[in-house]
């Protein structure tokens, strides 16, 4: 697989990742037994009205926070029910106004060895499970597709840097708040948060007037920077964050399996309107995003007008999610039905 | 009432001075400099209390209704730095102050002045932080952690800076008096491993303070340089590392946050066996798991940087160190609901408190594990899910600690008792409503809402609003604790008994009530079985 013969000269190196520890089997067996064979439904990747708990995501890796997070509320609420529920028992039980007597212990080392000894069991089971999980994530070779994140005060940046071995010449947009949440969110506006809809979808403040748009099934890398202050690119349906600092570049990695439209927003205090730099990741059939490619592509090397917007014969359906750049209704529809909800 | 043994043959000048200047401003005695720490803290309470209003209100439903982002984030900023400066840790010093003396038998703290002199740089460094709400440019809006660049964008950076350093050194000096005291002044007979747990866990505190102030100090000054001087420590394009910023405030930062939780566990330790009737289980091990979190606590800093892009051997070395502090918490946790176990309960305030601490804070302990396990952390990190957590450690934990303290100390301090009824009403108020602001956070943190944004999508509307109307009702329910002090210090008939509560022992209670200027000028005869551990063998 050939990989990163990437053209952005001014990377250094974010940090020394030791190689897989041939940890992966075991992470993709775990995965598969919790994920099952097929993936969320996509919708429920992005945040939901009474939503008490972490997605489950959409890519290969998604499940591993997902599992861990579930593994360790489960360990926790056991502590808890036996702890809280001694001392219940205690508060009841040992009430001076129904006559109990203070004893005058205060020492028991068998009790004491075991309630340090147990703990370190869990702790040793659980710390063995995330850090399968860490090392899947840390090993960003063998991909097959890499994007330049960039974070400025306040939008996105997005150059595809390389597609299947093959370098990308010149596709690059700037992907920033949406125009209906940007005037909905002014100060005195008077204007809905509930009105801002994509379909049946609220997207108010998690809609971006151009989408990063990448394909499902493959192993898309990101090289994450910023160009001002420090930012942090978060998608929950990939199930990860990673800061985008300034003079200093990242790596991560995602593998989307299920088409559709992602939504995240920036997770660092990045000044005044960090709550209004939202992400959308669009994730495409590889034949459609094939095709969105080649027009960017085209449309990269007309002169460096407006962000390339092909004339799309058809009106797209729920025109701002969808990228503009819409290659066919079927990319359309292919973004959009995920959004649905029950 | 009765007089003390140690108060009899001493002339007037030793009363407290009748001038209100010469007593408060220029007081060398731990009591007053306690009482005078107390009311700062409490002050600081409810100015940081009304900023976390002004985000609740903002974030009460989606959209922007009342403040700009930007005021928001000095908000956020503000409430942040006023909390943990000005509220937490000047009450702890304040109780430090009080009850260190009286608990270990010694007259006063060791160097008075130097007391006097950390308590009154408090207040001017609190007035230059909260003057730059209103100076053109507004107040810093980086978040208490300043990270850099952000923070170096900031007009206000100067004042702020200069306030941490005031604070630091006002810390620094407290922690050196408090050693100094604990080490030099105890009582003979008062062997260290006799010493009530609440003065171990402030002289294993105070050695964590002076080991970061300095860092934290180091830190911000260097952002001064970045920002005035031209140096480049936090700036790429200059040879610099914006990340080291991180490293060394979280080196300071991790260790501060125990700064802010050890002394709590000193009082719930003091309090559960007093109302349990019964001496507090394995003492040894409650000491020496404060010790050995105060160690771990100098090699975890970087769980707070999971996301910056660690190396991986780093992050695995961070989340095992961090998985680890679970063992001496959970000791400490068992501990308690064993000293209980078996005991004689009553179930006044202070104890209400102390056992609200227990559960609540656990669950903030429960939820720092899940953060710790990495993967997981991708998620969590910078949501509302750590917003939930590092509040049930701080407000069920440290807040609420510092009012079971208050309301078991209080008539010591005044002579009178507090209202139970009303300390009840507190009480009962502050549990329900701490946890319908809280508890919904982490749903919304799970759900995908980032911390510090002022407005949000409105799929996080209905637990935003239950979370604002609980803290609203909670910061309400503050107004019944002022109340209630009020009361005891100056309405309250009730007079209280030297030994306030039945169970209590060691050497505080042992003192008439209010505790008069001057206390132990002669060293107390100590019998083993007044004290709450004299008698250790475990």
């Amino acid at each position: 697989m050939q990989v990163a013969t990437t053209k952005v000269q001014d990377m250094t190196s974010g940090g020394i990742r030791i190689k897989a520890l041939g940890t992966r089997a075991w992470a993709a067996a775990v995965g598969a037994l919790w994920a099952g064979s097929a993936w969320v439904n996509p919708a429920w990747a992005n945040p939901q009205p009474g939503q008490l708990n972490m997605t489950k995501g959409v890519t290969e890796w998604s499940h591993e926070p997902y599992f861990l997070n579930n593994v360790a509320l489960g360990v926790c609420t056991v502590i808890g029910v036996l702890v809280f529920g001694a001392m219940f028992v205690a508060m009841f039980r040992f009430r001076k106004s129904r006559g109990a007597v203070a004893e005058k212990w205060s020492h028991n080392t068998m009790l004491e060895v075991v309630w340090t000894t147990i703990p370190v069991i869990i702790l040793i089971v659980l710390a063995w499970m995330s850090t399968g999980g860490l090392v899947s994530f840390a090993d960003t070779t063998g991909s097959q597709m890499t994007v330049k994140v960039t974070g400025y005060q306040w939008k996105w940046r997005y150059d595809y840097v390389n597609y299947q071995g093959k370098a990308i010449d010149g596709v690059g947009f700037v992907s920033k708040l949406d125009e209906q949440s940007n005037d909905t969110r002014q100060l005195g506006s008077e204007l809905d948060p509930d009105a801002v809809k994509v379909g049946d979808e609220n997207t108010y403040l998690l809609n971006v007037d151009k989408p990063l748009v990448v394909p499902v099934d493959t192993k898309i890398r990101f090289v994450i920077t910023a160009g001002d202050v420090i930012h942090s690119w978060w998608v929950p349906a990939l199930g990860w964050k990673i800061d985008a600092i300034p003079g200093m570049v990242n790596a991560a990695w995602t593998n989307i399996k299920v088409p559709g439209t992602y939504r995240g927003q920036c997770a660092e205090l990045c000044g005044q309107d960090h709550g209004f730099m939202p992400i959308v990741v669009k994730a495409l059939p590889k034949a459609e995003f094939a095709q969105w490619l080649a027009q960017q592509e085209a449309a990269g090397k007309a002169p460096p007008a407006t962000p390339a917007t092909p004339a799309s014969p058809t009106p797209a359906p729920a025109s701002t999610a969808a990228a503009p750049a819409s290659a066919s209704t079927t990319a359309a529809a292919a973004a959009t039905t995920p959004g649905k909800q029950g | 009432m009765a007089h003390a043994a140690t108060h009899d043959h001493h002339d007037a000048h030793h009363g407290a001075p009748s001038n209100f200047f010469t007593r408060w401003f220029m007081s060398t005695n731990h009591k007053d400099i306690g009482t005078l720490y107390l009311i700062f803290s409490l002050t600081a309470f409810f100015i940081g209390g009304s900023f976390a209003m002004v985000i609740r209100a903002e974030l009460f439903k989606p959209g922007m209704q009342l403040v700009q982002p930007y005021f928001f984030n000095e908000m956020t900023t503000m409430h942040a730095l006023v909390m943990i400066f000005g509220a937490i840790m000047p009450a702890f010093v304040g109780l430090g102050n009080w009850m260190i003396p009286l608990m270990i038998g010694a007259p006063d703290m060791a160097l008075p002045r130097m007391n006097n002199l950390s308590f009154w740089i408090l207040p001017f460094a609190f007035v230059l932080l909260l003057s730059t709400l209103f100076l053109p440019g507004g107040a810093p809006a980086g978040g208490w952690t300043m990270y850099p660049p952000l923070s170096l964008q900031s007009g206000s950076l100067a004042y702020a800076v200069f306030a941490i350093h005031l604070m630091g050194i006002s810390s620094i000096m407290g922690a050196i008096n408090i050693i100094a005291t604990i080490l030099n002044m105890r009582a003979p007979g008062m062997d260290l491993l006799k010493m009530p747990v609440f003065v171990w866990s402030w002289l294993i505190t105070a050695f964590l303070l002076i080991a970061v102030m300095p860092v934290l100090a180091g830190a911000v000054t260097m952002l001064l340089t970045d920002k005035y001087f031209g140096t480049s420590f936090f700036n790429a394009a200059g040879g610099g590392d914006p990340v080291l910023y991180q490293h060394i405030f979280w080196f300071f930062g991790h260790p501060e946050v125990y700064i802010m939780i050890l002394p709590a566990f000193g009082i719930i330790s003091e309090i559960v066996p007093t109302f349990s009737r019964k001496p507090i289980f394995g003492y040894k091990a409650m000491v020496f798991a404060i010790a050995a979190i105060a160690f771990l606590s100098f090699i975890v800093w970087a769980h707070h940087m999971f996301a910056v892009g660690l190396p991986l051997g780093a992050e695995i070395f961070f989340m095992y160190a961090t998985m680890l502090i679970s063992v001496p918490t959970g000791i400490k946790v068992f501990n308690w609901v064993s000293t209980m176990w078996g005991g004689s309960l009553t179930f006044e305030t202070p104890m209400l408190f102390a056992i609200a601490f227990i559960i609540l804070f656990t669950i903030g302990g429960f939820s720092g594990l899940m953060l710790a396990l990495v993967p997981a952390d991708f998620q969590y990190h910078d949501t509302y899910f750590v917003v939930a957590h590092f509040h049930y450690v701080l407000v069920t934990g440290a807040a609420f600690a510092i009012m079971a303290a208050t309301y078991y100390w209080l008539p010591k301090w005044t002579g009178q008792m507090y209202s139970e009824f009303w300390g009840k009403v507190h009480f009962w108020c502050s549990v329900i409503f701490v946890n319908v602001l809280f508890f919904p956070q982490h749903f919304l943190g799970l759900a995908g809402m980032p911390r510090r944004i002022p407005d949000y999508n409105v799929a996080f509307a209905d637990f935003n609003m239950i979370s604002s109307i609980g803290g609203f009702l909670f910061g309400a329910s503050q107004l019944i604790f002022a109340g209630v002090v009020i009361h005891c210090a100056f309405f309250s008939k009730k007079k209280a008994a030297d030994r306030v509560w039945e169970g209590a022992r060691g050497l505080e209670w042992t003192v008439p009530s209010p505790a008069p200027h001057h206390t132990f000028e002669l060293p107390p005869v100590i019998h083993d079985d007044e004290l709450a551990h004299g008698h250790v063998e475990d």
